[in-house]
């Protein structure tokens, strides 16, 4: 190096400089309530929030929303929904077609597609990936002048001097092959990764559950800072067939696999990244796939720090990948084609920064400080009222503000659950059925949404939420039992407009009552005892919110005069009644993992019962007709078939009523006019890149929104000055009292 | 002295060892390990096998305080209780429950809480005396009153209040600040100085009304009538003698928390966005995050313990008549 | 009988505290040394006026406290049955506030809801407008027209029958010269504010509802016990502690200092949220597990605000011990003490008889701040989800789901407002009171005066 260093005062004077020429900068760029610095403003940069920090960053190990919303953009599983189109499409990714599927029998002979599902033994699936897709730029994958990997190994003494990930200077990327894809399904299977889903695909890829049981072992066997090579097992559940190609084999038949494909559990990871996050010393730093991924997506994550902010770069050897050209009917008219066939990415900064309290949330979307919100039932009348069709529409306030809404029915259900084990509430005999169906009318679910959702639900007529396959929309999906269609009636609740018979309303509470005698429990007592009926809701809710929800289910429950307890508990409490069947009432509910009738009625399905097997059905339901049809769903494809076999099951649960169908929530969303290409996608993940922005009107108006209220200042001033004079005055007479004395 | 400053920090062994066995106790009545593991595996598809292995990982899957599958001294040794709680005797924290460093956590989380709670302190100490003796001295008057009103009023209103309408009105309404949030370095004085000023707010009722009674209670004594005979001004007198002779009660409330200033406030620190180890504190009690929260407990007893020491050394700097035997 | 009482733990412990403090009274009746302060401060304008206000907040307390269930309906041939539901006398008195329940908000004093819905016309079409309420001025045929002079003529009605009972009472009482004008003038305040709400409440909701259409008002009176018993049982968890601890340590030194010292720090040590986190989460799992013992809501709701009040208390006591140990330092090397131990006076009654009267004013200024300290700090507690039970009404609960309102607009204040107006006047007359007291007790106030 030839320059010598800089004089201590120059370099103490220069960074004077530069705090003076960024402190002026900032005043004259951005408002001063801006709660991002200069820096970080400006430029194709979009702005959000999360709310609780990231847990896990593993893709074999994340399996919630809020974690989704970061490795969505950042893994490319091969597969993808499409963003348009609905009902939701899958399409390629990564890869370059659709998978393709065989079946074999137990003798390993290739059987015809549509072959019995009771035949198949085997399948497998298929998949090629596009070439030369390229990982972000990262140190795993630095290679130094001899073609040797930069930092693996690593000596500790380096590792020593290396405090913040940035400290590793140089990085590489390489090209995407079908081995990732393979390691990563592997490493489902890992003991230090703990996937959650390896247990369900232990029951479905071939010899998973032994490579699960085999590493373990030899992670016992070996200290715990070894490395551990999970490729030098066997595995027959996953193999590479060439650079681009790889298969996986599942028992049976799994329809639903091909929508696995589309999570991140199935997204590439590279050998390099575990050989260099596993190096000892490592995890003390938070260096670890938990907090720093390596993937192939639009974006990367440039910097984590998830106590204030995570911010996302463009990954800069993305893959060409264009704005879909065809969309849903009405999305031309609505400006989302206006980017067809542009490249993707769109935005080259994406900044979430933490914000856990709804109310601050609300109140910097509405200075411009974040580019989109959702609605809180609080500040629902603030941003949404009913237009004169009933259908939910911006307020003048809003629209002023050139804020955009943007709607969607979630694919998820409220339900209220009964524990089908109590000897109150729960089994199939007559009685018990009638005392549930008797709560399912009284509980007025539609003023539940009016009150705590300001309307934005709708009421659950079964197990399938809209959107579904199975999911019948209108009259002929209506829930007979809770509900009575009537075209006389006028108070009706539903809106058709063609005039057909497409009005019902709840049943009333008479017929409530008359099912809650039938049930034995005339006015609420006991028909033997005369006892008064109690019944037991348990919940891990809890807050102010919590508490009015409770009171509106204790109203409910007293318009039968039957009294309800709540036994809130916390969290762990909650799920260990659940877990042993010591509830009796409760509140649950299910987002879908992908868009298959089947991950709804699996949760009704006897043999995946909460008590003794730890599944999923909580209510612990088991209808032996029921769980029959749902092994025959299962394997069928969409068709008319599918929907028969769909519509007895929905009936025969509607009898039994194990669950009260309670709503399913439509999410409303808000954004500032400057973003453009949103539409609601409750499926995808990988959004992002869609996403374009206007940063010259985002500063204009933010400019406009935060210009700061200054007379406070007068006015306290004033105050102040109005308590110090009669003091002073005081003062001076006292002064004065005891020098005269 | 010495020899009572070397006896108080040996002393500090015991307690801590005591506030282990009781976060020890009380957290594993609540949460068993089983708990802790289906916490932190999610709510979706959780199986035996997993939650063992969770277990397993994070060193779990031992007895808590006695282990009878072992010979001799490691059935007390090889349990959960030595093996957790004595490796934070040496300050080595391990990671947290969902595998992050809490070491490096506190480091970093140390200095925002500081940013805010240390003005915080001094500001408000000095703001709450000066009211308090400023009330004193208009004792008896209406200033007087009209300031224990005030007092009384301020202190009747729920500390969440405070929080919410700074919020509202500075941030909302007036956009003087950013309504929550945090940047280190240069930037970080514009989202500090709401949450310093509405803590120092909804202290004020509680401290003033309180030094306004400990001073109250120095005035009516001799000295204080020999001095005023003696000639000295009502001024001297308060800041000389009654601040001086009040100075044990404030210095029990005051010196103790001074070390607990790295571990910030949990509402405030909440509530504004903060990253500090207050709101790092809150998340664990919400995740269930054990391991963090035990490491404040004991984070906080120590220094606890050493405010406690300086709090004897600093009486008898200010007394000489209290002997530390 | 067409009731059957019901004794909750709480309602018990209350019974204690009054037996205790009339036993008190009984047994100090003729000592001069307690009956001269008292007179005293029953004499003085501020200490009446604020003893009454504070009477009329323990007189609300233990209305709430006498608890019953009603008697069903007999049926023929079988045993008598009571409902599940315990109400207390409070909420049979206030029966029309408990039951005039709208669907969600209402401002105070309105005829229509505070949100708009969409409703069916006469003529058949769907329109979108404030619903009229089912209860608050639901009497009035056209609420724009009738609203104001129905409002002042039963207004008026009230005030007139408040100062008519003012009357009534204050008479004899000036006609013996017992009283004094403050005093007069809290008393005709407080009658003509309950004037007016018996007269306005069960027409409207003077208060507004909250989000399920609760009256506000109720819910302030509801408040009123949960507020007194976290504040009283709390402090009675703590006093014996922190006194007796706090003397023994600071007088006695050594080994006793030692042992106490290292209890109080140890307890202390811990960050108090996180203490009382754990703990009301163990009773929570006790209360999981024997659920048989709580069959009620009532009982449940009870049982955890006994262990929060004890858990508050048992955590609690140790500021004030400190606080007592360090002036016990000071005082026993002061002369008085010093002499009595010369003259050989015995350990106890120096403790009693010299240290006690001398720290007694720390006491009593730590525990009224405290007092109002433990009720607000059931709201943070709340917030941090280990307060009182969620289904049991107190102010903590209103403040914290007002947190939530003041983010509406337009903003809903009420409830807020009401919560902090009922807290206001407790907190601040329990100061104002305990300021009579603590001049009136302090030996050396009481020379000077």
């Amino acid at each position: 190096m030839a320059e010598g260093p800089v004089p201590e005062q120059g370099k103490v004077a220069k960074i004077a400089f530069a705090i003076l020429a960024a402190c002026v900068l900032a005043a004259c760029t951005q408002p001063v309530n801006s709660p991002y610095s200069a820096a970080e403003s400006g430029g194709s940069v979009l702005y959000s929030a999360f709310g609780e920090r990231p847990k896990h960053l593993d893709p074999a190990r994340s399996y919630s929303e809020n974690e989704y919303v970061f490795l969505g953009n950042i893994y490319e599983p091969p597969l993808q929904y499409h963003y348009l189109k609905r009902p939701y499409e899958l399409e390629p990714q990564t890869a370059a077609g659709m998978p393709t599927v065989r079946y074999f029998d137990a003798a390993g002979r290739e059987l015809p597609v549509d072959a019995d599902s009771a035949r198949i033994a085997l399948s497998e699936y298929e998949i090629r990936i596009k070439p030369g897709i390229r990982y972000q730029p990262h140190p795993c994958f630095a290679r130094d002048a001899a073609g040797k990997p930069r930092y693996i190994p690593m000596r500790p003494e380096e590792l020593a001097g290396i405090d913040n990930f940035l400290d590793f200077t140089e990085t590489g990327s390489r090209e995407l092959t079908a081995d990732d894809y393979v390691y990563q399904i592997r490493r489902l299977a890992h003991p230090r990764v703990q996937s959650p889903i390896l247990g369900l695909m232990s029951d479905y890829i071939v010899g998973l559950k032994d490579l699960a049981k085999v590493l373990a072992e030899a992670a016992k066997a070996q200290s715990k800072e070894a490395y551990l090579d999970i490729n030098a097992f066997d595995f027959e559940g996953a193999y590479v067939v060439d650079r681009h190609t790889y298969r996986v084999r599942l028992k049976g038949k799994y329809p639903q696999f091909v929508y696995w494909l589309a999570m991140p559990f199935f997204a590439p990871v590279p050998e390099e990244a575990e050989r260099f996050y596993r190096q000892p010393g490592m995890a003390a730093k938070n260096f670890s796939l938990d907090w720093q991924p390596v993937g192939t997506g639009a974006y990367y994550l440039a910097e984590n720090e998830p106590n204030r902010v995570m911010r996302l770069e463009r990954n800069p050897h993305y893959r060409e990948d264009f704005y879909p050209a065809e969309g849903a009917p009405g999305d031309r008219e609505a400006g989302l084609l206006a980017d067809a066939g542009k490249r993707l990415p769109m935005v080259d900064r994406v900044v979430y920064s933490l914000e856990k309290e709804d109310v601050p949330y609300w109140n910097k979307f509405l200075q411009g400080y974040y580019d989109a919100s959702g609605i809180t039932s609080d500040s629902f009348d603030q941003a949404i009222r009913m237009n004169a069709d009933g259908e939910p529409d911006l307020t003048p306030d809003m629209r002023e503000r050139g804020i955009q809404l943007a709607t969607a029915a979630r694919p998820t259900l409220s339900y209220m659950g009964f524990n089908m084990l109590d000897p109150v509430v729960g089994g199939l005999s007559e009685p018990a059925r009638k005392l549930r169906q008797a709560l399912s009318i009284a509980i007025d679910y539609e003023e539940f949404i009016s009150i705590f959702l300001n309307g934005r639900g709708l009421v659950g007529q079964g197990p399938i939420p809209p959107g579904i396959f199975g999911y019948r929309e209108g009259i002929e999906g209506v829930n007979p039992v809770v509900f009575r269609t009537d075209c006389a009636d006028r108070d009706s609740r539903s809106r058709g407009n063609d005039g057909g018979c497409q009005r019902f309303k709840r049943r009333p509470l008479e017929d409530a009552r008359r099912l809650l005698a039938e049930a034995g429990y005339p006015n609420g007592r006991d028909a033997r005892t005369g006892q008064p009926l109690t019944l037991y809701f348990d919940t891990a809710a809890s807050g102010p919110e919590a508490k009015s929800r409770m009171d509106w289910f204790r109203k409910q429950f007293a318009k039968l005069d039957i009294q309800l307890v709540v036994r809130a508990t916390d969290y762990n409490r909650f799920q260990d009644k659940m877990r042993k069947g010591s509830a009796q009432i409760f509140e649950w509910g299910w987002n879908a993992d992908y868009p298959d009738p089947e991950n709804f009625l699996f949760l009704l399905y006897g043999p995946h019962r909460k008590v003794g097997t730890g599944g999923e059905n909580a209510a612990n339901y088991q209808n032996p007709r029921f769980d029959r049809l749902f092994e025959r769903m299962k394997d069928m494809d969409n068709s008319p078939e599918r929907q028969a076999v769909i519509d007895r099951m929905v009936h025969l649960v509607r009898e039994d009523a194990p669950w009260l169908f309670a709503f399913h929530p439509k999410s409303f969303g808000l954004r500032h006019g400057w973003v453009k290409n949103v539409k609601p996608n409750l499926m995808s993940h990988n959004l992002l890149k869609y996403r374009r922005v206007d940063p010259a009107a985002r500063a204009t108006y933010q400019a406009k929104w935060n210009r700061p209220v200054l007379w406070p200042v007068a006015v306290t001033a004033a105050v102040l000055a109005g308590m110090i004079w009669p003091a002073v005055a005081a003062y001076r007479r006292r002064q004065k009292a005891t020098a005269h004395a | 002295m010495l020899n009572y400053i070397v006896r108080r920090l040996l002393y500090a062994i015991p307690i801590l060892l005591g506030v282990n066995l009781l976060t020890f106790a009380l957290f594993f009545m609540v949460n068993t390990p089983d708990d802790m593991a289906r916490i932190h595996l999610g709510a979706k598809h959780v199986t035996e096998e997993a939650i063992q292995g969770w277990k397993r990982e994070h060193g779990y899957d031992k007895p808590l305080f006695f282990n009878a599958g072992v010979e001799g001294a490691a059935k007390v040794g090889d349990t959960l209780f030595v093996e957790k709680s004595l490796k934070l005797f040496v300050l080595d924290f391990g990671p947290a429950d969902d595998g992050r460093d809490i070491a490096r956590e506190i480091k970093t989380r140390m200095w925002p809480s500081l940013a805010i709670a240390l003005p915080t302190f001094l500001v408000g100490l000095l703001a709450y005396i000066s009211f308090a003796l400023l009330l004193v001295f208009f004792r008896g008057t209406r200033l007087d009153t009209a300031g224990v009103i005030l007092c009384v009023a301020l202190m009747s209103i729920s500390g969440l209040f405070y929080v919410i309408a700074g919020q509202y009105v500075m941030g909302k309404l007036w956009h003087w600040f950013p309504i929550s949030g945090y940047q280190p370095g240069l930037d970080a004085w514009k989202f500090l100085l709401m949450p310093v000023l509405v803590s120092l707010v909804a202290g004020i009722g509680d401290s003033a009304r309180f030094y306004r009674a400990l001073f109250i209670e120095e005035i009516g004594k001799d000295y204080v009538r020999t001095a005023r005979a003696k000639g000295l001004s009502e001024l001297r007198v308060l800041f000389r003698h009654v601040l001086g002779n009040a100075m044990i009660p404030i210095l029990t409330g005051v010196v103790v928390v001074i070390p607990r200033l790295f571990l910030g406030s949990l509402i405030i620190e909440s509530f504004f966005g903060i990253p500090g180890l207050g709101s790092y504190t809150i998340d664990a009690i919400q995740a269930q995050d054990f391991a963090i929260v035990r490491s404040m407990v004991f984070l906080g007893s120590l220094l606890y313990i050493a405010g406690l020491v300086l709090t004897d050394i600093s009486y008898t700097l200010v007394d000489p008549r209290v002997r530390l035997e | 009988m067409s009731f059957k009482p019901v004794l909750l733990w709480s309602d018990a412990l209350i019974l204690l505290l009054l037996a205790v403090v009339a036993a008190g009274v009984w047994l100090l009746r003729h000592n001069e040394t307690f009956r001269a302060p008292l007179r005293q401060v029953l004499a003085s304008r501020m200490g009446s006026a604020t003893a009454l206000i504070l009477a009329v907040y323990v007189g609300i307390g233990l209305l709430d406290s006498l608890h019953y269930v009603e008697r069903l309906p007999d049926e023929p041939g079988k045993a008598a049955q009571y409902s599940g539901e315990v109400k207390s006398a409070l909420d049979k008195l206030l029966s029309p506030l408990r039951e005039n329940v709208e669907k969600t908000y209402s401002a105070p004093f309105a005829t229509h809801l505070y949100a708009k819905e969409t409703m069916t016309g006469p003529d058949g079409r769907e329109v979108r407008d404030y619903p009229r309420l089912k209860h608050g001025g639901a009497h009035l045929a056209d609420p724009d027209q009738e609203f104001w002079p129905d409002v002042l003529k039963r207004g008026g009605l009230g005030v007139l029958g408040g100062m008519v009972c003012w009357t009534l009472l204050i008479l004899p009482l000036w006609q013996r010269g017992r009283t004094h004008s403050a005093l007069a003038w809290t008393l005709l305040c407080i009658l003509v504010v309950t004037g007016l709400l018996v007269a306005l409440a069960p027409h409207y909701h003077v208060l507004g509802t909250d989000k399920v259409g609760q009256d506000v008002l109720y819910l302030s009176l509801k408040s009123v016990r949960t507020g007194l018993l976290i504040g009283t049982l709390t402090t009675l968890v703590v006093l014996p502690l922190a006194i007796g601890l706090g003397i023994a340590a600071g007088y006695f030194g050594g080994r006793v200092d030692d042992v106490i010292q290292y209890l109080y720090t140890t307890l202390n040590s811990i960050p108090g949220v996180l203490l009382i986190a754990a703990a009301v989460l163990v009773v929570q799992v006790q209360i999981e597990a024997h659920p048989e013992l709580f069959d009620t809501a009532a009982a449940r709701a009870d049982m955890r605000l006994l262990a929060l009040c004890g858990i508050l208390g048992l955590t609690g006591w140790t500021g004030l011990a400190r606080l007592l140990r360090a002036e016990t330092l000071k005082l026993r090397e002061l002369e008085f003490v010093q002499a009595a131990r010369a003259f050989g006076v015995s350990r106890m009654r120096i403790l009693a008889r010299h240290l006690l009267p001398n720290v007694m004013h720390l006491v009593l200024i730590t525990v009224v701040i405290d007092f109002s300290g433990l009720v607000l700090a059931e709201a943070v507690l709340s917030y941090v989800g280990v307060g009182v039970d969620p289904a049991m009404i107190s102010f903590g609960n209103m403040i914290n789901g007002a947190r939530l309102e003041l983010a509406r607009e337009p903003v809903v204040w009420w409830q807020l407002v009401a919560a902090f107006l009922f807290m206001f006047v407790l907190v601040l007359a329990a100061n104002l009171f305990a300021d009579q007291v603590r001049d009136a007790l302090d030996p050396k106030a009481r020379g000077r005066a």
